[in-house]
């Protein structure tokens, strides 16, 4: 899948994180600011990543605000990002 | 057993992942009003890894999808559908035909996703004065109908009347639906009471929807949820005096009476079928079997 467009999923509330996804020239870069990087920032990247790479993206800068969100709302969140940054246009 | 369904919006993970947490017998995971057009994707992708790894204990999962006249409906269901919810809740209801179209597409999906055929249930939502009208054909459209649930907020806007909290406005499609539902056989179940903060009135409002005839209530908060499970739960007085309907009718065998009475009044089938009723529901929030304790 490749990145088109910069595209963003979540929310800054708790139990939440903001994915923004961007275009980039080679391999992928994940920046994580997390309130629990301490305790689950690797898991919270390779979350991530194992998205991006389910997806087929090879090429994306990504850019994650967490505010203690559970695997299943980072991965939800991951994958929302990625496809509206795969589309053309934003989604009206 | 559903003496309260919790509505919870489709895009918030904190409400979600708390969601089996909040007392409430069924969980209703909104992806139509709760969302926001331009979120609508966002949703369903949360709701999906939600539904297919967090564990929400004996809630039953029943999922609000859009309307069949937006252009959201298919690709909800397309999502949540290999999630096996309990059941699906299509709003705005007009007719049988807006439930035999829905039904046609759950077959067509659970043949897609190997899903068991008619196991997906349809609990719908009647908020027009049209779904109101047409409630009992609503409630007979298809095998897949497990209840009919009133949306009183929609419902007044399109009566053009002004929604209170004492209700008479919606008196009418109460006692509509209450017996539209009956007739056909499947459950009924009432609108939220919207006032967050008003505990008394909730409970006034659930003890009437009860007397009604309802078999539970939605909440929009989980604060209105130990109210409404205590208004839609037997109480000791109810279990007691079903637990004396059995007693006297075993006595009576034993004896080889015929008529039967207790504290004055003759015991007939509705009152039988009531005492049955309410000791199934206590035993099933009590996890104690108040049959046996009948024998």
């Amino acid at each position: 899948m490749d990145i088109k467009r910069e595209a963003m999923a979540g929310t800054l509330e708790s139990s939440d994180i903001c994915v923004t996804v961007q275009p980039a020239a080679e391999g992928i870069r994940i920046d994580l600011n997390s309130t629990v990087e301490n305790y689950y920032g690797d898991s919270i990247r390779e979350t991530i990543g194992a998205v991006l790479q389910e997806l087929g993206v090879r090429n994306a800068l990504v850019s994650a605000v967490d505010h203690g969100a559970l695997d299943c709302t980072i991965r939800a969140r991951a994958t929302t990002a990625v496809k509206r940054a795969s589309r053309e246009e934003p989604q009206k | 057993m559903r003496r309260t369904m919790l509505f919870l919006p489709s895009n918030n993970p904190n409400m979600i992942c708390n969601g089996g947490l909040l007392g409430a017998d069924s969980l209703i995971f909104d992806l139509e009003d709760a969302v926001a057009p331009d979120q609508k994707d966002a949703a369903r992708e949360l709701l999906k890894n939600a539904l297919g790894s967090l564990n929400f204990g004996k809630c039953e999962i029943i999922v609000r999808i859009n309307g069949l006249d937006t252009p959201y409906w298919e690709e909800d269901l397309e999502y949540i559908l290999p999630l096996k919810p309990d059941m699906i809740m299509p709003p705005k209801v007009s007719g049988g035909d807006y439930i035999r179209t829905l039904d046609q597409k759950l077959t067509e999906l659970e043949a897609k996703f190997g899903i068991p055929a008619g196991s997906t249930r349809i609990l719908a939502l009647l908020e027009t004065a049209q779904g109101v009208e047409n409630a009992y054909e609503i409630a007979r459209a298809s095998k897949r109908m497990m209840g009919l649930f009133l949306g009183a907020e929609d419902l007044s806007a399109d009566l053009r009347c002004k929604r209170t909290k004492e209700g008479s406005e919606i008196l009418y499609a109460r006692g509509r639906l209450v017996c539209a539902a009956r007739a056909a056989g499947i459950e009924v179940y009432d609108t939220p009471f919207t006032d967050v903060q008003d505990l008394d009135g909730l409970e006034k409002d659930a003890e009437f929807a009860k007397g009604l005839g309802f078999s539970g209530k939605a909440c929009i908060s989980p604060a209105h949820v130990d109210t409404v499970n205590r208004v839609f739960s037997p109480t000791p007085a109810d279990i007691q005096y079903a637990k004396d309907v059995f007693a006297v009718i075993a006595e009576a065998k034993r004896l080889g009476k015929g008529a039967i009475s207790l504290r004055g009044k003759m015991i007939d089938a509705p009152i039988v079928q009531r005492a049955r009723l309410v000791l199934e529901a206590a035993s099933e929030i009590e996890g104690v079997d108040y049959f046996a304790e009948t024998v």
